[in-house]
Formats: structure tokens, sequence, C-alpha cells
């Protein structure tokens, strides 16, 4: 296990309503009985909905011990563990989706995260907060201070997310490497909490995104 | 006990009291070939069960036991008050993880133990005496084959799951292994698929303490004149083992037997070293030495690598789900370990969870409560049945 993680601390407790965001949807997006990994699963509250709903044959990889007891004492299927490290032992096309939910922006090499999880996976799904929110924007030029929100809720100094990332960077990542986005999702937060979804200038508008992926026949990310 | 508790299946109860059956495996049938080399027979097995086995024999659970316990598991043998009930009571009952209101249990001393079963303690039938070092050596793949006797004898085809911790999870590794169509649950827990060098340099001080004691005599000494120092000297080792530093600071911080003041004495003076020698001078009065030494040797030549070249290879022809768990403060049986488990069963295609418990009550946890070992279990115990 990567020290180096577990030692930062983390209060994931703080980000728990932003982490259920996309449940539904991501629901939507499986198939019955699909084999699902769940990179960082924390408490197993999607694996426990998605078996529920569409009774997938699931795993999760979650590095904290108190959550993976959660998980494994709720029936799931669990492995603690380290999920860079872990996902390096799978084979190819071993699941039909692979989600990472609210995790890209918290590894050291989120670039191969992403590339054994098009491995390992027929489709992943990928959540993360956008941080060209025009909100973000006004706040670090007129405020000169980086965001905490409601799905930023960590101070500089105790965030989880050692990497920032906006729609239109991401977009153009997957460009770049002939990554497919099957569908793509962006929603903001009214002030009152409600979720609303962003058609028009997602990557100034949308607070959350999510995007579902898959490898292009050319794609740099094919397996082997 | 109470009406309530009876009808109430959250209420934890106790099987309540037991007794040890016996069963002599004897005739040209059961003529143990040994992985040393060598045969043995006839073989007694001392077993424990409780709760019911189904009318589809499909909810049997074997539980293995690790270095010096019995077939006593769970319950009591006598109406005492004062009497502490089997070893993992805390997860054997109604109500508990492995609830015999569900699953049919059964534990058996193993092979080579001193608890009923045939081993360097008993009599020799051909010379009436005890074996002694005349018993042969044995391994774990050799206790696991007497086992799969005991469930034969019970009418049990496949068992539910297979259970056990230290080398009583040895013993589940290996059942997955030799027994691949008759497993389909395995709990492997504070254990490892091979004894590190660390380990074996523990059990060899422990050996060398009882062969060092004159008392020992090559192993010929009396049953009621054991080498009790060398036995006794060699279970203070062994507990040293199985608790972390924390537990240790915990139990027993720097306090002195004396209130605060020193003794100025060799004699134990801080209550750490009573604990140990309590720990030692009870030892002798249940444990046989040459049995230690038989056992730690077979905890030493476990090696699933080396057996099948490879820890995946090991695990290829395996059937079963695993759970793997290991505790963070375990040094005798650490992490890493379970982990380079985890990673073969998975490279293997198998299916495999796992947890690293949180405590800090060392390579002991499994035998204790105070970690959430028995809801994982249960958890993953009831994840097996749905899965059919």
């Amino acid at each position: 296990m990567k020290q180096s993680t577990l030692q930062q601390n983390i209060d994931w407790s703080k980000s728990i309503d932003r982490d259920r965001v996309f449940d539904p949807l991501i629901c939507q997006l499986t198939g019955p009985g699909d084999r699902v990994l769940d990179l960082g699963c924390g408490k197993g509250d999607l694996l426990l909905r998605l078996k529920r709903e569409k009774g997938i044959r699931e795993l999760g990889i979650e590095l904290d011990s108190e959550y993976a007891a959660d998980c494994l004492a709720g029936g799931l299927n669990v492995i603690q563990g380290d999920l860079e490290e872990n996902i390096i032992d799978f084979d190819d096309d071993s699941f039909d989706l692979v989600i990472l939910n609210q995790v890209m922006l918290s590894v050291p090499n989120p670039l191969e995260l992403l590339k054994n999880g098009l491995r390992v996976g027929k489709r992943v799904v990928i959540t993360f907060p956008n941080f060209a929110h025009w909100r973000i924007r006004l706040q670090i030029m007129f405020r000169g201070r980086l965001p905490v929100n409601r799905n930023l809720p960590y101070e500089w100094y105790e965030t989880p997310n050692i990497r920032l990332a906006t729609v239109d960077d991401f977009i153009n990542l997957c460009r770049s490497r002939h990554i497919k986005i099957n569908r793509k999702k962006f929603v903001s937060q009214g002030g009152n909490g409600g979720l609303k979804e962003i058609l028009l200038w997602p990557n100034l508008r949308s607070s959350l995104v999510l995007f579902c992926l898959s490898r292009e026949m050319n794609s740099d990310f094919l397996p082997g | 006990m109470q009406q309530s508790a009876l009808l109430d299946p959250a209420v934890k109860r106790s099987v309540g009291m037991v007794k040890t059956d016996k069963v002599i495996f004897k005739g040209d049938d059961y003529v143990l070939n040994l992985e040393s080399g060598k045969t043995l027979s006839p073989i007694t097995v001392a077993y424990e069960t409780y709760g019911s086995l189904s009318p589809a024999k499909d909810n049997a659970v074997l539980v293995c036991h690790a270095l010096t316990a019995d077939a006593h598991a769970a319950g009591y043998h006598a109406d005492d008050p004062r009497e502490k009930p089997g070893w993992w009571d805390m997860l054997i009952g109604p109500g508990k993880p492995l609830d015999t209101d569900r699953y049919f249990v059964i534990c058996s001393n193993f092979l080579g133990g001193c608890k009923g079963t045939t081993g360097p303690s008993e009599i020799n039938p051909a010379t009436g005496k005890p074996y002694g070092l005349h018993f042969p050596f044995y391994t774990v793949k050799d206790m696991v084959k007497v086992q799969k006797w005991l469930v034969d004898h019970l009418g049990i085809e496949r068992l539910f799951a297979v259970i056990g911790g230290s080398l009583g999870g040895m013993q589940v590794l290996q059942w997955a292994v030799s027994f691949p169509e008759m497993v389909r649950g395995a709990l492997p827990i504070a254990t490892t698929a091979r004894m590190s060098p660390q380990a074996i340099a523990f059990n060899e001080v422990a050996r060398q303490s009882i062969m060092s004691d004159p008392q020992w005599n090559f192993g010929l000494y009396e049953p009621d004149r054991q080498p009790s120092s060398g036995l006794s000297l060699a279970r203070m080792i062994g507990h040293i083992t199985y608790l972390s530093e924390d537990s240790m600071l915990r139990k027993f911080s720097r306090r002195f037997i004396n209130g605060s003041r020193r003794g100025y004495k060799f004699g134990a003076d801080f209550q750490v070293e009573n604990y140990l020698h309590h720990q030692g001078s009870t030892f002798v009065e249940r444990f046989d030495a040459n049995t230690y030494l038989y056992i730690t040797r077979a905890m030493d030549y476990f090696d699933l690598q080396a057996d099948y070249g490879t820890l995946k290879k090991a695990f290829s022809q395996s059937r079963c789900s695993f759970l793997v768990i290991s505790f963070t403060s375990d040094w005798l049986f650490p992490t890493a370990g379970s982990r380079e488990l985890v990673k073969a069963l998975g490279m293997a295609g198998k299916k495999v969870s796992y947890c690293d418990i949180d405590s800090d009550q060392g390579h002991d946890a499994f035998l204790l409560p105070g970690n959430r070992m028995s809801e994982v279990i249960t958890g993953f115990l009831t994840r097996l049945e749905k899965e059919g």
C-alpha cells in the first residue's frame, strides 16, 4: 500500500454528497449482469445500488481499511489496496465497465490509470469536478482564492485532488489519444443544491462532469 | 436462558454443552502416505461439530485450528461457570458469524496434535509407548488429507467454507489447492502462503529451548515429567510474536507487579514478565513438548510457491471464492504476505476479497473481539450463500 496516500489523512466524508451525484446515470449506463470494477469504491454505495438494480458482478478496490470492511460486511466483493497498483494485475477486457468516480484527480498518474482502465474494461466511466466553471474563474480573478464549495469541498492543504482538470482539457486529451467519448454529461448545482443539466458552454457552466469512454480502433490505449 | 433471547435471531448465543467425538481410520483404505515418504496407520481423529447438517449436506463449514488449539472450538465441556468456552467461541454459535442455526460447523484436532488425534504424544499401537521422536514428520498437506477423511466420513461431498487463522489459514490454503472440488469458500486469516525466514527463526529458538532442557531427554520424557522450563520458554517466545508493541503498551505499559516500585530482582518484576511467565507455565499443563517440535516444523515447511512452482500455479485448479484477511499490526504474518497471496489469486483468475483489518492487537487479533473481522466474515459468507 502506498503510505504516501494513506498519510494524507483525507476526510472523505466531506465529499460524500458530491460523489453520489452521478450514481443514477452510472446505473443507467450499466448493463444487467455486467462485470463492474469500481476503483476507489469507498463504502460501496454505488456498487450496492448497481448490484441491487442491475445484478452486476462487482469488484471494488478501496484503500481505506474501514471502508473496505464496510463493503465486505455489506456483502460486496472488494479488495483493499491501491487502485493504481491493483489494476495492473487484471487481464485485458476483464470488465464490462470500469468506474473512476471522483478519483482521477487524486492519483499520481491519471494517464496511466486511464490507459489501464481502457485496457481492462470495455467502457470506462469517469467523473470529476470541472475547474473552469465560471464561479471558480471569478473567484480566482476577483478574490484571488482557490475555490472551496460543494463540489470542491476541501481547503488547499487538505484536498485529495493533486491534479486539476477542466472539461476542455479532458476532451482535448481524449481527442489526442484517440479515446472515444460515447456519452458525456455536464451538470451544475444551483444555490439550492438542485442539479441542472448543462448543454451549452459546458466548460464555462458545468461544475461536475461525467464521461463514458471506450477505445477507438486506432487508440494509443489498445490492450497488449 | 431467557425466552426472549431464544426468539430473537440477532442475539448471539452459545452452542452450549458439547463433547469431543473420535473416529478411528484403520485398515488398508486408511494408510496415510505422508509427504516425507513414511506411512502412518491407524489414525484417530478427535473432532467436534456444532449445528446440524442440512438434508442437501451443503452447509458444512470446516474450522482449522492454529498451532496449540484443539477440536474444542466452541461451547462448554463441563457445567462449570469458571470454564472458558472453546477457542473460537466468539465466532461460532447461533447468531454469530459461523451461525450454527445455518451452518454445520466442524473442527478437528489436526494430525500430529496432542488433543486426541494421532500424534507424537499418543501411544504407538505397535510398541505400547508414546510415539515421541518415532513419530514421522508431517506437513500441512498431510494434516489436510486426514481432514478430508473426516469430511468424507461425515458424508459431506463439498464444504460450504473452510476457515482458519495462522497455521489454520495455511490448512485453508492447502484445502483450496489439494481438494479444489470440495471447497466453495476459503477464508485464510492472518496467515501466509510461505513461512518467512523470520517466522522460522522464532520457531527454531522455541525448539532449541525445548531441546536444551535436560528433561527433554531426546524426547524420551514421561508424560508427567515434561521439559517444562523449555516448553514454557518456547511458549513465552511465541507470545511475544503474537502481540504487537502497541498492544503490549496498552496491556501492561511499564507497570510493575508491586505498584510503582522496582523490586531489584531477576524474578518477574514487570507485569509483562508476569504475563509471559503465566502463559508459559499454564501451557506446560496443557501441551506436549515433542508435539510442539513437530507442529512448528510442519509450519516451517509450508511453502506453496516451492511446492507448485509459483503461487499462481498453486491455485490454478482452485474453484472457490476467497476471503483473505490480515491485520495491520501482525508482524509475524505481515500484511505484505497476504497482499502477495491476493495478487496471485487475482492473476490466477480467482474470485478474491481482501481486507487488511485495522487493529493494534498483533497476530492474536484473529482470536480477539474488538476488530471488524466478525462482520467481514458474515458479509462474505452471506454473499457466498446467495451466489449459490
